[in-house]
C-alpha cells in the first residue's frame, strides 16, 4: 500500500471528528458527540481484549469507571488547591489509574483465559460495584461526584464551559487513542495477542507466555478503559456507581460485538450505533432496551462478525468490481425486511403500551405519528400481518441473495489473481 | 558433547505409570527416533521433554541444565522447539504471520509494543527464508487453516524450526501422509535439520532407517535398546517387541 493509502484513513477520520459538530449543531447533538466519541475508545479498549486477544471479560467498566472517579477526585482537589493543571491533562490520570487497576486484577484473572476468565471478570465486576456502594466517600453513594470542569486552569484560554469545547478536547483524544490502538495491533506484541486468540499452547512453544499476553493485554485496555471513563467525568461532571457496574459493562460487550469484533474499526461503529441509539430511543420508547436485547440477538445469529464482519465479507467482491451484482437483489430483500421491521416494532410498542402504560393512560397511543388503539382487534391484526408477511415474503426473495452471492463468486474466481 | 541428556525420567498420570524410567544421551548433530508400538509412550515422552507436562521424577538437561519444571516457553527460549502430532498451527492467520509469530522471541523482539512489526526487516528476511524452505512461499498470504493437509504439516515444521532452535523434537512429521508426500517430507526434514540436534517420533520404518543416525526403540515407557539403524534392525529384543509385531 503507497505511503498516501496508509494515512488517507487517518485524514479522513481527523476531517470527520472536526466538521461533525458542524453538521450536527444543535446542543444535544454535540453532547451525543462527544459520548459517541469517548464510547469508541471505551469500545475499542474492550477490543483489545475481546477481538484482538480472544478474552470476553464480563466487567471492563470497572476500570472505565475507577478511571472516571480518580479522573473527577483529581479534578476536585485540583480546583480545590488551584493547581495549575488544565483539564486536557485529567485523561492521563484517568488512564494511569485505569492501567493501575488492569495491573492488579489482570495479575490475578489473566493466569487462564476462556470460560475461567470471563467468570473471574464477572466476579471481579461485582466486587467493585459492591464496594462501590459501601465506600460512601470515594464513590458517593446513590448521588455520586460531581465536579465542575470550568473551575481548572484555563487552557490556551480555553475554560471549557461550553459543551462544542468539550467535544473537541474528547475527539483529540479520541483520534490520539484510536491511532494508538491500531499502532499496538501492528507490533510483536499485538501480533502476539492474535496468536494467544487463535492457539494459546501453541504460542507457548514458540517462546511466548500466553499468560504474559493476555496481563499486558489485559493492563493496557484497563489504560484506555481509564482514559474513556476520565473523558466520561469530564463530560458529564458527574460520575456514579452505575458507570462502574455490569449494565455498563454489558453496554461495552454490546458495542464491540454489535460493530463487529474481528475488525479493528467495528467496535467504531458499534460505539457510534449503540450511542446514538440508546439517546434517542429512550425518548422514543420506554421498550428501548428490548431493542437493544433482539439487535444482540439478532446480530450473533445471522451475522457474528457484527456490522464490520459484514461489510468486510463485501471487500473481495469491491475489489474484483462484482460489488454491482449484489445491488438489486439487496434492494429486492430490503423491501419485505422493512416491512417485517415495520410490523415487529408495531407489535412490540401495542404489546409495551397494552401491558405498562394503558391502566394509566388508556389504550389511545401513537406510533411515528399514527394513532392506535391497543384494545382495537384490527391494529393488532395489522401488526401481525405485516410482521408475519414481510418474514415470508422475505424467505421467498432471500434466495436471491445467495444466488447473486454465488454468481459474484464465481466470477472473481474466474478473474486472473 | 551431549545436548539432550535425560537421566531416569518417569511420568505417572494417578496410578498409571506411563514412563518408567528413561535414561537417552542425544549428542549433538545427531539425528535421533524414538520408535515404538502404540501406547509405548513417545508422545508422552516428548510432552515431558518440551515441559508440556511436568515430570514425576528424574533429570532432563538441556546443553547441562536442568530444564525440568520449566515452563514451555522457557525451554523454547533456551533453544528447544518441538512439532505435534496433531497439527497445531494458528488457523486464522496467515502462513507470513504463522512464521513471523515464530521467530519474533528468538530475535529479541518479546512483548514490544512500542515499535511495528512491519518494519522488522530481520524479522521479515528470517521469515522469508522459512517459507521458502518449507515450500509455501507462494501461499504466504492465505489462510494456515485453508492449506492442504501435507502443506499445513510443512507449516507446523516452519513454525518449529523458524525461532532457530538448536534442538528439534519433531512428533511423527509425516503421519498421515501419502508415499510422495512422504519422500517430500522426508526431504524437508533432512534440510531444514541441517546442523542441528534431530529428536523424532515416527511410525514409518522406512522413514526412521532413512534419516536416523541413531534409534532408541520405546516399549512400555521403558528403553528397550538405542543403537544405530543396522543394530536396531538385527536386535532380537525389538525383533519380538515392536518389528515383529509391525510386520503382521
Amino acid at each position: 500500500m503507497s505511503a498516501l493509502g496508509k494515512i488517507l484513513p487517518w485524514i479522513v477520520l481527523a476531517i470527520l471528528l472536526a466538521v461533525a459538530p458542524y453538521i450536527f449543531t444543535s446542543g444535544t447533538s454535540h453532547t451525543m458527540l462527544s459520548i459517541m466519541a469517548l464510547s469508541i475508545i471505551f469500545a475499542l479498549s474492550y477490543n483489545m481484549l475481546l477481538g484482538q486477544t480472544g478474552l470476553l471479560s464480563f466487567g471492563h467498566a470497572v476500570y472505565y469507571g475507577l478511571g472516571g472517579f480518580v479522573a473527577i477526585h483529581a479534578m476536585n482537589t485540583i480546583i480545590r488547591n488551584k493547581y495549575a493543571v488544565p483539564l486536557p491533562v485529567i485523561p492521563l490520570i484517568g488512564g494511569a489509574a485505569g492501567l493501575l487497576f488492569g495491573i492488579v486484577f489482570g495479575s490475578v484473572s489473566t493466569r487462564r483465559a476462556g470460560t475461567v476468565f470471563s467468570m473471574i471478570s464477572l466476579g471481579l465486576g461485582e466486587l467493585v460495584a459492591s464496594s462501590a456502594l459501601i465506600l460512601r466517600t470515594f464513590f458517593g453513594g446513590e448521588e455520586g461526584i460531581t465536579t465542575n470542569r470550568s473551575r481548572l486552569a484555563p487552557f490556551f484560554g480555553y475554560k471549557f464551559g461550553p459543551q462544542i469545547e468539550v467535544y473537541y478536547l474528547i475527539a483529540c483524544w479520541c483520534f490520539v487513542c484510536i491511532l494508538l490502538m491500531y499502532a499496538i495491533t501492528r507490533t510483536p506484541f499485538g501480533r502476539m495477542c492474535n496468536a494467544v486468540r487463535e492457539n494459546p499452547e501453541r504460542a507457548e512453544f514458540v517462546g511466548y507466555s500466553a499468560r504474559m499476553v493476555r496481563f499486558i493485554a489485559f493492563s493496557l485496555a484497563g489504560l484506555f478503559a481509564g482514559i474513556a471513563g476520565a473523558l466520561a467525568a469530564l463530560n458529564f461532571e458527574i460520575m456514579n456507581t452505575q458507570s462502574i457496574g455490569a449494565v455498563q459493562s454489558g453496554l461495552v460487550l454490546l458495542m464491540t460485538f454489535v460493530g463487529g469484533a474481528g475488525v479493528f474499526f467495528g467496535p467504531i461503529i458499534g460505539a457510534i450505533l449503540i450511542t446514538f441509539l440508546q439517546i434517542t430511543l429512550s425518548d422514543v420508547t420506554g421498550a428501548w432496551q428490548l431493542y437493544f436485547g433482539l439487535l444482540f440477538i439478532l446480530v450473533v445469529m445471522y451475522s457474528p462478525g457484527g456490522i464490520a464482519g459484514w461489510l468486510a465479507l463485501h471487500e473481495p467482491l469491491y475489489r474484483g468490481g462484482q460489488l454491482g451484482r449484489l445491488v438489486p437483489a439487496y434492494a429486492i430483500n430490503a423491501v419485505p425486511l422493512i416491512i417485517m421491521i415495520a410490523g415487529g416494532i408495531l407489535l412490540i410498542e401495542l404489546a409495551f403500551w397494552a401491558l405498562v402504560k394503558s391502566e394509566g393512560e388508556g389504550p389511545e397511543m401513537s406510533i411515528f405519528h399514527i394513532s392506535m388503539n391497543t384494545s382495537s382487534f384490527w391494529h393488532w391484526l395489522v401488526a401481525v400481518v405485516l410482521f408475519l408477511g414481510g418474514a415470508f415474503a422475505l424467505r421467498a426473495t432471500w434466495p436471491r441473495v445467495q444466488d447473486a452471492w454465488g454468481s459474484a463468486v464465481a466470477r472473481l474466481r474466474e478473474q486472473p489473481a | 558433547m551431549t545436548v539432550l541428556s535425560l537421566q531416569n525420567v518417569t511420568k505417572s498420570f494417578g496410578q498409571m505409570e506411563i514412563i518408567r524410567g528413561v535414561t537417552l544421551d542425544v549428542p549433538q548433530g545427531e539425528r535421533h527416533a524414538v520408535i515404538g508400538p502404540n501406547g509405548a509412550g513417545k508422545s508422552t515422552l516428548f510432552n515431558l521433554i518440551s515441559g508440556r507436562f511436568p515430570i514425576s521424577s528424574g533429570s532432563i538437561r538441556l546443553e547441562d541444565r536442568e530444564i525440568s519444571g520449566l515452563q514451555p516457553y522457557e525451554i523454547n527460549r533456551r533453544g528447544l522447539s518441538r512439532s505435534f502430532q496433531v497439527t497445531n498451527i494458528f488457523p486464522r492467520l496467515s502462513v507470513y504471520e504463522n512464521i513471523r509469530c515464530a521467530v519474533l522471541w528468538s530475535l529479541g523482539y518479546k512483548y514490544s509494543f512500542w515499535r511495528g512489526v512491519n518494519g522488522l526487516v530481520d524479522a521479515r528476511e528470517r521469515s522469508e527464508d522459512i517459507m521458502e524452505r518449507i515450500g509455501l512461499a507462494s501461499r504466504r498470504r492465505d489462510q494456515a487453516g485453508v492449506l492442504t493437509y501435507a502443506e499445513q504439516r510443512a507449516l507446523e515444521i516452519g513454525i518449529t524450526i523458524a525461532g532457530g532452535a538448536r534442538v528439534i523434537l519433531l512428533d511423527e512429521p509425516m503421519a498421515g501422509m501419502s508415499r510422495s508426500e512422504t519422500e517430500n517430507a522426508v526431504a524437508l526434514v533432512r534440510k531444514v535439520t541441517e546442523g542441528k540436534t534431530l529428536l523424532m517420533v515416527e511410525h514409518d520404518m522406512g522413514v526412521v532407517f532413512g534419516i536416523a543416525d541413531r534409534i532408541s526403540v520405546l516399549v512400555y515407557g521403558k528403553i528397550i535398546a538405542s543403537d544405530t539403524p543396522q543394530r536396531i534392525r538385527e536386535n532380537a529384543a525389538v525383533k519380538e517387541a515392536y518389528l515383529g509385531e509391525a510386520a503382521h
